[in-house]
């Protein structure tokens, strides 16, 4: 006979809310009248958040790894994680309530007479915010999942909503659909790997969950070459998920075609996530194992941080290039993932905060700079922003700084946390690898503050729209933060240090 | 609160101060930012004549936790040397404010942001030479970095965007292979005992040999960049040229400073034996610095990149005495470091009156200002004779004290870093000849002559390069202490001479 499991709902809490809050703004969808739709889905997803966030803080100090059986590890990086993706749902949020970015309706075909009158009548697309609480409920999962099963679900739980997110853009619809789908065929690629390799794994281990895993490769019981296949399959879904290099190639097509706020919610929060699993998985699952994986993933760690920094030069469009630069940080990140020390995994819980601020708040700047035709991201329009509008030319500035490791910006301290861990672990080379390789990004980062306020405007510059009252909260909230962490990173650091541990 | 950290706060004070001023008000801006430097100097003569001199251990030390997950604390205090060039930077920034009154008007942003950025780079200037954690050190290092980039790329001449770019290119490059170096060193820390950034802790430790090298490496380079060496200098006469008077005068008498200063604090504080093993190679970079940098300067057609080459000369100068480790050569080094700071200010601040009365910085543009302008061609003539180091002027006891003191240890290096005085000779005459002498063309006979400001302005930088010049003592004294400390540590000691029977 089965028994119903037993679930620790206090600690599951933060996830459910975020579920009922999604499930709310479906219903709301089908039975509130168009008019009101968007401002009450605005007000159930950031309420939703703020309570869910309550509720993780409530039970932050609190941990165990049967809270759903054995399917998840509430555990000090898990509950950090969910905290800061939490933070950064939020963040998105309000810069996806500016509705201007999104297609009227997704349905009608680009440059079709339904999308002209649909755009007419002032439709909106408003089950964006569902379908963001949706994503968010699935990266809160990820970081926690301890079974090869809970992953997986948790993985599409998070991909699909990105995937329908990815292809909403109001303007150049078609680039916003082929980004979509480009995203959805190589995430559905990629997820396949991940399953491919979780059962080569249960091959290995005759184990679903993490902890079977390590026992496993402790005892030496199985066959070898299903660990490493197995361990190759899943570290290709996750390294996808991250945009590790050669698995990138995603990155900067769906950055560019997304919808910015999108973009900017996508590349904090599923990087967030991402690499809470991923930390958890080679911590906890295969660490036993590290010989056979180490090398390839510090490899990989080496190219993805030259490739993005060198890749980045040469674009012309500021979404691309941020994308690029994304890859750089992911490389910068993996440095830590390979290093398996208590300090690598505090300075990655930093990293990942410093990171997504100042990436939201950079994206939430691109949506600001317009011409009469919508965003403008090519570069060489740009110039001369600084003499235009100082104040939004110097906040991004200060996110590309971070972006580049200046001092006095987060950015320089979660460098620095990473590298000194990369350094206390024997990876020298990383350390070395990472410097260069920040030295070639530092590069791009300034002459795009070159031309913001080093240049005259041409008549081709663009201009900046007053933003809403919602996206200024944002993006200042991120330079805020941004600041703040670089002058006194001990607020968050102590904070990180305290809940970098996983639970078995 | 110790007076180090008021020092260091009170000119970012003023910058926010100013920062709430009205926009339109030059006039008001100005004053402030004077009366807010002239404040810092009163303070820093206050603090200078409260230290103790024959006192070897820091002083006016703070310290305060700053980032406790790394022992990263806020740590100030002073040694001579490091007094020596506080005094510097805050007796040459009013002097910059005064010289360079409207040099601020034509930039590509307002008045009042070019009084923040100076004001800000000026606590990070007493900052960097106040701080006691390696860590701090290197976070003013880089952070100053950015308010120079501004002040280059927004107020300066001619390709000042390209200018401020590869200044600030260079030098993080430097900085991060400063970082990886940096972080080596902590971990060595945590590997004996407990992490920790304050340097006379880390120079406590214990480092193998091809360790030390590497790490020396990576402190040396970011130094060598910024001081600059050959091969590393090409930014520097590219940013002098396009920089305004005042931020040249800054950049290359106190920024350029921190490079000369974090040899002696850090490589060989920190790398004793590595210094050992890279000097003769360090000294060979400084003798063709000398060399190099003299024979451009004769050939420059534009006056500001002479002065900017005639620096790199005079950077050779003080890296020979540096790596010589003599202690008449690192005092003399340290001196050094003082005069040139006062030396290239006069030259670039009267080169700049020069340049902004003529319209031009070409020397072939210029000719027979004696004539017209006697107090300004007099104080050119007198800067010019201080860079070429003539006796009675304080750049002479400089240079001679880092001759002597290589002499005894590398003849060859020494000998041929004399000629460079030749050099200097011959570069500062022609310049001073075609620039003052010889026929008032047409084109000159309106220039004026310096104003009751100006004058007021270049007054204390002749006086200092004079009496410095006659009774050397004060600062002497100052930083001999400190090279005792420093050679000690070291572990290296004078060579005795031989007498002859």
């Amino acid at each position: 006979m089965l028994t119903a499991p037993k679930l620790d709902y206090a600690l599951l809490a933060p996830i459910l809310i975020i579920l009922g809050a999604a499930l709310l703004g479906v219903i709301v969808e089908a039975f509130v009248k168009q008019a009101l739709r968007a401002r009450l889905q605005l007000a159930i997803a950031l309420t939703g958040i703020i309570i869910a966030f309550e509720q993780l803080y409530r039970v932050r100090n609190e941990g165990s790894s049967i809270a759903a059986v054995t399917s998840v590890s509430i555990d000090g990086s898990g509950i950090f994680i969910q905290g800061a993706i939490l933070v950064f749902a939020f963040l998105g949020i309000l810069i996806i309530a500016d509705q201007d970015h999104f297609a009227p309706q997704a349905s009608a075909l680009p440059g079709s007479s339904e999308e002209a009158s649909a755009l007419e009548s002032g439709k909106q697309q408003t089950e964006v915010f569902p379908l963001t609480l949706f994503a968010v409920s699935g990266a809160m999962l990820f970081p926690i999942a301890t079974d090869f099963i809970t992953l997986f679900v948790a993985l599409e739980v998070l991909s699909l909503p990105l995937y329908l997110m990815v292809g909403l853009s109001r303007r150049r619809r078609l680039l916003s659909q082929e980004a979509a789908l480009k995203y959805f065929l190589l995430g559905a690629y990629s997820s396949a790997f991940f399953l491919f390799g979780s059962a080569l794994l249960y091959g290995y281990s005759g184990s679903l969950s993490l902890n079977g895993l390590t026992d496993a490769i402790k005892g030496s019981g199985g066959n070898d070459v299903f660990l490493l296949l197995g361990a190759a399959f899943l570290s290709v879904g996750l390294l996808f998920k991250i945009g590790a290099v050669p698995f990138h190639s995603w990155t900067p097509d769906v950055y560019q075609g997304a919808p910015t706020p999108i973009t900017g919610f996508m590349a904090a929060a599923t990087k967030a996530a991402a690499f809470g699993a991923t930390l958890r998985i080679f911590y906890i699952g295969l660490d036993a194992a590290q010989v056979s994986w180490k090398p390839a993933i510090a490899g990989i760690a080496v190219i993805t941080m030259v490739f993005g920094s060198i890749a980045a030069i040469s674009q012309r469009d500021i979404k691309r290039m941020l994308a690029l630069s994304s890859i750089a940080h992911t490389g910068f990140v993996l440095t830590a993932v390979v290093s398996l020390n208590k300090s690598a995994l505090s300075a990655t819980l930093f990293y990942l905060v410093a990171y997504g601020f100042a990436t939201i708040g950079a994206f939430g700047i691109v949506t600001l700079v317009r011409d009469s035709a919508g965003e403008v991201t090519d570069i060489n329009r740009w110039v001369g922003l600084g003499k235009k509008s100082p104040l939004v030319a110097a906040v991004f500035s200060l996110f590309l700084l971070s972006f580049a490791g200046i001092p006095l910006t987060s950015g320089f301290v979660g460098k620095f946390a990473i590298f000194s861990a990369a350094y206390e672990s024997g990876n020298i080379y990383l350390v070395v690898a990472g410097v260069l390789s920040s030295a070639i990004a530092v590069f791009f980062y300034l002459r795009l503050i070159l031309m913001l306020f080093f240049a005259d405007a041409t008549s081709g510059s663009v201009s900046v729209v007053i933003p809403s009252l919602l996206t200024r909260i944002a993006i200042s909230i991120c330079a805020i933060a941004t600041l703040v962490l670089g002058l006194a990173p001990s607020l968050l650091f102590d904070v990180a240090q305290n809940f970098a541990y996983f639970l078995r | 609160m110790s007076i180090l950290t008021t020092l260091q706060l009170l000119p970012l004070f003023g910058a926010i101060v100013i920062a709430v001023l009205p926009v339109g008000n030059a006039k008001l801006i100005k004053q402030t930012a004077l009366g807010f430097s002239l404040l810092v100097t009163a303070v820093s003569l206050f603090m200078a004549f409260s230290f103790k001199t024959d006192e070897a251990a820091l002083q006016f030390t703070e310290t305060r936790s700053w980032i406790s997950a790394f022992n990263i604390n806020y740590s100030v205090g002073i040694d001579g040397m490091a007094l020596a060039l506080i005094l510097m930077t805050t007796i040459l920034v009013p002097i910059v404010f005064l010289a360079g009154w409207n040099e601020s008007e034509n930039g590509r942003w307002s008045v009042k942001v070019f009084y923040i950025l100076l004001l800000i780079l000026e606590t990070m200037m007493i900052g960097v030479f106040a701080a006691t954690d390696v860590f701090l050190f290197y976070v003013i290092f880089e952070a100053m970095l950015l308010p120079v980039y501004f002040l280059i790329g927004g107020y300066g001449v001619g390709e000042r965007a390209a200018a401020a770019m590869k200044f600030l290119l260079y030098s993080l490059f430097g900085g991060l292979l400063m970082l990886a170096a940096l972080i080596g060193l902590y971990i060595i820390s945590t590997n004996q005992g407990g992490g920790t950034f304050d340097i006379a802790k880390l120079s406590e430790l214990t480092i193998d040999a091809p360790t030390q090298n590497w790490l020396f490496l990576g402190f040396f380079i970011a130094f060598a960049i910024k001081a600059p060496l050959w091969p590393l200098h090409t930014w520097l006469p590219t940013a002098a040229k396009s920089a305004t008077a005042g931020t040249s005068t800054l950049l290359l008498g106190v920024l350029d400073k921190v490079g000369t200063y974090g040899m002696i604090r850090f490589c060989m504080n920190f790398f004793p034996e590595a210094t050992k093993t890279f000097t003769p190679a360090i000294i060979t970079l400084a003798v063709i610095s000398i060399l190099y940098g003299a024979f451009l300067a004769i050939g420059q057609k534009d006056i500001n990149s002479l002065i900017a080459f005639t620096s790199i000369s005079h950077f050779g100068f003080i890296t020979l005495g540096i790596f010589a480790l003599t202690s008449q050569g690192l005092t003399g080094a340290i001196f050094y470091m003082v005069n040139h700071g006062f030396s290239t200010a006069a030259l670039f601040l009267t080169a700049g009156w020069m340049i902004k009365r003529r319209g031009s910085s070409m020397i072939s543009d210029f000719g027979g200002l004696q004539r017209v302008t006697p107090v300004l061609a007099w104080s050119f003539f007198l800067a010019g004779m201080s860079a070429l180091a003539l006796p009675g002027l304080s750049s002479f006891i400089s240079e001679f004290l880092v001759l002597v003191g290589s002499f005894a240890k590398y003849p060859v290096a020494a000998i041929l870093g004399t000629t460079g005085i030749i050099l200097a000779a011959l570069y500062v005459l022609i310049v001073v000849q075609k620039s003052l002498h010889g026929e008032t063309p047409e084109t000159n006979k309106g220039i004026l002559d310096l104003n009751l400001r100006e004058k007021i302005a270049i007054a204390p930088v002749i006086v200092v390069l004079v009496v410095l010049g006659f009774y050397p003592k004060p600062v002497l004294s100052v930083i001999n202490t400190t090279t005792q400390t420093i050679m000690t540590h070291a572990g290296v000691s004078d060579p005795i001479a031989k007498v002859a029977k």
